[in-house]
């Protein structure tokens, strides 16, 4: 599905604050993968997640979609098939536009915009359905400015918006880093429920290392821009967060002192 | 007598320019642009209709010649902001400081004056047997309704929705899809269309267009639209706070008729708009801070 291959990326190349952001990073995500990536920070995470997204060009090697290199499509080219969240929950959605135009602009993913009407009365039905099944009681505020709305209803609706087009590949960086640990909670089984009835293939970056072992069936951690472990299906299961940890300090050879992680 | 004659010419102006403050209201409030290619564009659209309509061209033809010509202009600035990532306001800079030797090219001189053609005005006048304001003022209404219309209409589209959207959350836009690029090259692009349409309604009306009839079109273009959000407030639907604007334009002239009856210099007009706007835009700051401080004491009681 998505194949990785000897990508590096360097920000500012060449002054004193040279960062190598990604380097010859390899990954390969099959098809429907829910995988969980964790690290400290500056290991690279979200800078591979815009990667995929094309939000900053890749200095050198591959990237594959679907059977398709991506590797020099612009952001908005990879959109039309790449759903995302973001972990600022104001940046998924336009606040000066109701929910249900943003839902159209959504549903219009990878299809050409022209001068039909931008919201037909089909649509408007369809999201209402949609929007009831988040059990937030957004669909009777259809007419609504999202502007309005809190951080885990934006972010909840950003993740309806990312997946009402089924994307071939759902990225989620840090989408619930925002919110309070209750809505936190909410927004992930939401994505759960998403992810599993659409048979999705999601990356997910979070810093909560617990959700990182319950959810999705493969998990990687990466170190200064590598992929430094990777591990998938009954053996994830049976993780431990402290398993996590010594894997951690193992393979950098450094003791774990991100109080984000440990207290994840 | 004179101050009602004074209203009339007010009405029908501010219905004229009332076209060039909706296209800076695209670029400056739907696209949160601030596009200073607007004082160019407005002569291009005078200049392109003067020469048209010199030269025999059908009056309604030469109209839709220079919205043509300022879409172009507005093309220009939105290459060199989005493609060649130029900041915004350096892009319309630019654009204006190049329309302006484009314009002198235009008309091979600074001035070209239409007494002995038809205007759409004349005609008009003469076919109604109205007189000349009367007539800025019916025509000026009428394409108005129509382009509130058509913008009602466009924006509400799927490439409209795009480019308010644009506006809004750009990076939101380019994830779902849609090219940034071209959103805004399209908006520039209508706003500057308006500006030079409105340019070429007020060349034919005037009977001229001169080389610095755009000069400050902007910051006029800016009265117009903080009037019109002052007195309807930014609330109800699109046609609605686009006919605001129109008002406020009018308003902005009548303020304008007003000072010059009570004995202001001409020159001192640019001032005054300036400073008009200023008051407009940091008045509501002013009173919410105000409002905040009398809250607070208000909740918080003396000091024990």
């Amino acid at each position: 599905m998505l194949k990785i291959r000897n990508v590096s990326k360097t920000f500012n190349p060449g002054t004193v604050n040279e960062k190598k952001a990604l380097n010859n990073i390899n990954l390969e995500v099959h098809d429907g993968d829910f995988i969980t990536i964790i690290g400290g920070n500056g290991a690279g995470k979200s800078t591979l997640m815009n990667m995929i997204a094309g939000v900053y060009p890749i200095d050198c090697g591959y990237i594959y979609l679907a059977d398709k290199n991506i590797s020099l499509l612009k952001e908005h080219q990879r959109a039309q098939i790449i759903g995302r969240v973001f972990q600022d929950p104001m940046l998924g959605t336009a606040s000066d536009m109701a929910i249900q135009e943003n839902l159209a602009m959504a549903n219009r993913r990878g299809m050409k915009r022209g001068l039909r009407w931008g919201i037909t009365k089909e649509e408007k039905e369809f999201f209402y359905k949609t929007l009831q099944r988040l059990g937030l009681g957004l669909e009777d505020r259809m007419t609504v400015k999202v502007g309005l709305l809190s951080g885990g209803q934006r972010q909840a609706l950003t993740l309806l918006m990312a997946t009402l087009k089924k994307p071939k590949l759902l990225l989620l960086d840090e989408h619930t880093a925002a919110l309070d640990p209750r809505t936190a909670h909410k927004v992930l089984k939401i994505t759960e429920e998403i992810v599993d009835e659409q048979k999705l293939t999601a990356l997910m970056v979070t810093h909560n290392m617990q959700d990182a072992i319950n959810i999705g069936n493969r998990l990687i951690m990466m170190h200064e821009g590598r992929v430094i472990y990777d591990v998938k299906g009954e053996e994830k299961k049976r993780l431990k967060v402290e398993d996590l940890l010594k894997k951690f300090e193992e393979a950098s050879g450094d003791v774990f002192a991100n109080d984000r992680m440990m207290l994840g | 007598m004179s101050i009602l004659l004074a209203m009339q010419g007010a009405l029908s102006q501010g219905v004229l320019w009332g076209l060039m403050a909706l296209g800076v209201y695209i670029t400056y409030r739907i696209l949160d642009i601030a596009d200073l290619t607007v004082d160019g564009s407005f002569a291009t659209g005078g200049a392109v209709c003067a020469v048209c309509v010199v030269n025999g061209v059908d009056p309604i033809l030469a109209l839709l010649l220079a919205t043509i010509a300022g879409a172009v202009a507005g093309f220009v600035t939105g290459f060199l902001h989005t493609k060649c990532e130029i900041p915004a306001i350096l892009a319309g800079i630019l654009t204006q400081i190049g329309l302006y030797s484009i314009n002198l090219r235009i008309m091979g001189r600074s001035n070209t004056p239409l007494l002995k053609s038809d205007t759409l005005f004349k005609n008009i006048s003469e076919m109604t047997g109205l007189s000349s304001t009367w007539t800025a003022l019916i025509i000026g209404i009428i394409v108005s309704i129509v382009i509130v219309a058509i913008l009602y209409w466009y924006f509400g589209t799927e490439i409209g929705s795009a480019i308010r959207a644009t506006g809004n959350n750009e990076q939101m836009v380019r994830a779902l899809g849609v090219n940034t690029s071209v959103t805004k090259i399209l908006g520039l692009m209508i706003g500057n269309a308006l500006i030079s349409l409105s340019g070429a309604l007020v060349t034919q009306s005037q009977g001229y267009a001169d080389i610095k009839m755009g000069i400050g079109a902007i910051v006029i273009g800016l009265a117009s639209i903080v009037i019109g959000e002052v007195i309807f407030g930014q609330k109800g639907n699109f046609a609605f706070r686009l006919t605001s604007i129109i008002v406020g334009s009018i308003i902005y002239r009548i303020i304008v008729a007003i000072v010059l009856q009570m004995g202001m210099n001409t020159d001192d007009l640019k001032l005054l708009t300036a400073i008009l706007v200023a008051i407009a835009l940091s008045v509501p700051v002013l009173i919410s801070k105000r409002n905040q401080v009398a809250m607070y004491k208000k909740l918080t009681g003396k000091e024990e």
